[in-house]
């Protein structure tokens, strides 16, 4: 069983249609990248996939089963997602943020206990934030703050993983160190991961599958190579490429013909 | 945590006694904590003293305590759920609508009901709170912080009109004066009254408490909530309720008593950080002994004469207000 179905889903601000008649299905432990041009639909269908937004028209299912149906707690401890910004206009600890992720877990009176505060030890080691635990969450840098946020979704244990354009404000080193960090998590934990990015090359390199959106309808779904021809790219977002092989991993790389 | 919280009811304890002495009959705080201690071992005399200690000092301080914690909190709360730290029951309106609302029922004769007076102040606040959610809300994100505090200011000046507009119209003998309803006012404290509004504390604050994780993660913006496995529609319509309780029992009791509700939440952020968890007790206890103060330098600075406990807090209040603004602005 696909871990995420989407079933024409047809979605609309106001009058206007965002997302329309678009269905895939994903399967577990893969990393997925959502590509597509400004306004095509992608940080709409990451919302429906972690059902903060449902759509007019159509399902999503997550394990077979209707986001609409899923208790909120539950979802919680399934899916995450890794927004581009989180607002601080609060003083609260980075601990505290990455301690959030928890909040699934626990009955409504309890207070963390010592796995709690295990896991968010362990998932602060893994990206890097550690070091800053104890710092207030609004005085770090911006790509420190994107680790936390990492962090807390890792905290909620989650089967699938969601990335809103997660890694622009890592450095190489981070950003290195998160690709392999969703590589691991998805071997060893069968962890499904979507992420939504410009940057075509991240994606060819480090994604099984791509999604190409266009106006809100799925263009294509396949591998990299599939998916990442010039034809494509040239109808979707309306610029010319030369396609040819990275010669470190054989992955298909996008060159802006300017 | 609890030590924090310990520490600071002690502070509240401390300074209960301090201005149980302090008045026109000054008792110095030795003579006060015999005199409690006179009172527990039954050995009270029924002096004068003893009298002014605890029929007519007791209540009130216990009053402007109650009043104090309920204003606190919700300023907390709305603080939290408008994700703006200079949001609370006065500035807002809601204390202005509740008290038109207590009004309205006093006018109508509500008075004669138990509970009639701030049951209408309820819905007044009840209707202000949505009034501004709506205003603020919509149904993409919040509204730009100072769009919100423009409305409040124009929400409370229609409610000072509306009030002022109703006192002059009717003459009825139960109605406060003109200054209880728009500065506020302890001296009124009845024991029946104190009761009352500490079981609305005690019960809100409980439900409120429950609520304090969630009120974390409310504040990293609700969508952020919602995916971390908060129901966000449900809680906040909860909390909105209590909180607008907990306003307009203090508000029918006790008069629009502006800014307390934003010092004493930044205060306590401000040494004691934003998890609500220790927020909230925190700011009950310390709101609680703020008012203390406030109302008994307002008994005794211009003494024999007595100041509305409301025009302490604003003139501490409103500077206050002023430079949390000024921070805000430049980031």
């Amino acid at each position: 069983m696909p871990i995420i179905c989407a079933k024409n889903i047809c979605f609309r601000y106001a009058a206007k249609p965002v997302l329309e008649e678009v269905s895939f299905a994903l399967e577990a432990a893969q990393i997925v990248a959502m590509i597509g041009p400004n306004g095509s639909g992608k940080t709409t269908l990451l919302k429906m996939l972690n059902a903060t937004l449902f759509p007019n028209s159509g399902q999503v299912l997550i394990e077979g089963q209707d986001t609409r149906h899923w208790p909120r707690q539950a979802i919680a401890r399934t899916v995450a997602i890794v927004p581009q910004e989180s607002p601080a206009i609060f003083p609260f600890f980075a601990e505290e943020i990455v301690l959030m992720g928890r909040f699934p877990y626990l009955r409504s009176l309890a207070f963390e206990d010592k796995k709690d505060y295990r896991i968010v030890q362990d998932v602060m080691a893994r990206t890097d934030s550690l070091s800053f635990a104890h710092r207030r969450f609004n005085e770090l840098s911006a790509g420190e703050r994107q680790r936390v946020l990492i962090a807390r979704a890792l905290a909620q244990e989650p089967k699938i993983l969601l990335l809103d354009e997660s890694t622009v404000f890592l450095d190489l080193k981070h950003q290195a160190q998160f690709l392999s960090l969703l590589r691991e998590l998805s071997r060893e934990q069968h962890l499904t991961v979507v992420f939504v990015t410009h940057d075509l090359n991240l994606a060819a390199q480090n994604a099984d599958q791509l999604l190409l959106l266009y106006n809100g309808k799925k263009y294509a779904i396949g591998t990299p190579a599939d998916i990442l021809t010039a034809q494509n790219i040239k109808e979707v977002y309306d610029v010319d490429v030369g396609i040819d092989q990275n010669p470190h991993n054989g992955s298909p790389r996008v060159t802006l013909m300017t | 945590m609890i030590q924090i919280n310990a520490l600071l009811l002690l502070l509240f304890v401390l300074l209960g006694i301090i201005a149980l002495g302090l008045g026109a009959i000054h008792i110095a705080p030795a003579g006060v904590v015999r005199a409690i201690a006179d009172a527990f071992s039954g050995k009270g005399s029924a002096s004068e003293e003893e009298l002014i200690l605890f029929s007519v000092r007791l209540p009130r301080i216990l009053f402007a305590g109650i009043v104090g914690a309920s204003l606190s909190v919700s300023g907390v709360v709305f603080q939290a759920l408008l994700r703006n730290p200079l949001a609370d029951p006065y500035v807002l309106g809601i204390s202005g609508g509740s008290a038109l609302g207590a009004i309205i029922g006093i006018v109508l004769g509500a008075g004669s009901f138990y509970l009639g007076v701030p049951f209408l102040a309820f819905c007044g606040a009840l209707v202000t709170v949505f009034l501004v959610f709506i205003v603020a809300g919509g149904s993409r994100g919040l509204m730009l912080d100072n769009s919100l505090l423009l409305a409040g200011v124009v929400v409370n000046s229609f409610f000072s009109a509306a009030i002022l507009f109703a006192l002059s119209i009717v003459n009825s003998m139960e109605l406060h004066s003109i200054s209880f309803w728009l500065m506020g006012d302890l001296s009124g404290a009845a024991l029946k009254e104190t009761a009352g509004a500490a079981l609305c504390l005690f019960i809100g604050f409980g439900i409120l408490y429950a609520q304090a994780r969630k009120l974390n993660l409310m504040v990293q913006g609700e969508e952020t909530a919602m995916q971390l496995g908060v129901n966000v529609r449900a809680t906040k319509y909860a909390l909105l309720i209590v909180t607008s309780l907990m306003t307009s029992v203090a508000v029918s009791l006790a008069g629009i008593i502006g800014f307390v509700g934003i010092m004493v939440p930044h205060m306590m952020r401000l040494v004691f950080g934003s998890d609500h968890r220790l927020l909230l007790p925190a700011a009950a206890l310390f709101g609680a002994s703020f008012l203390v103060v406030a109302d008994t330098l307002a008994r005794i600075l211009l003494a024999p004469a007595e100041l509305p406990v409301g025009v302490i807090t604003a003139l501490c209040g409103a500077p206050y207000f002023i430079f949390l603004m000024r921070k805000k602005v430049q980031g």
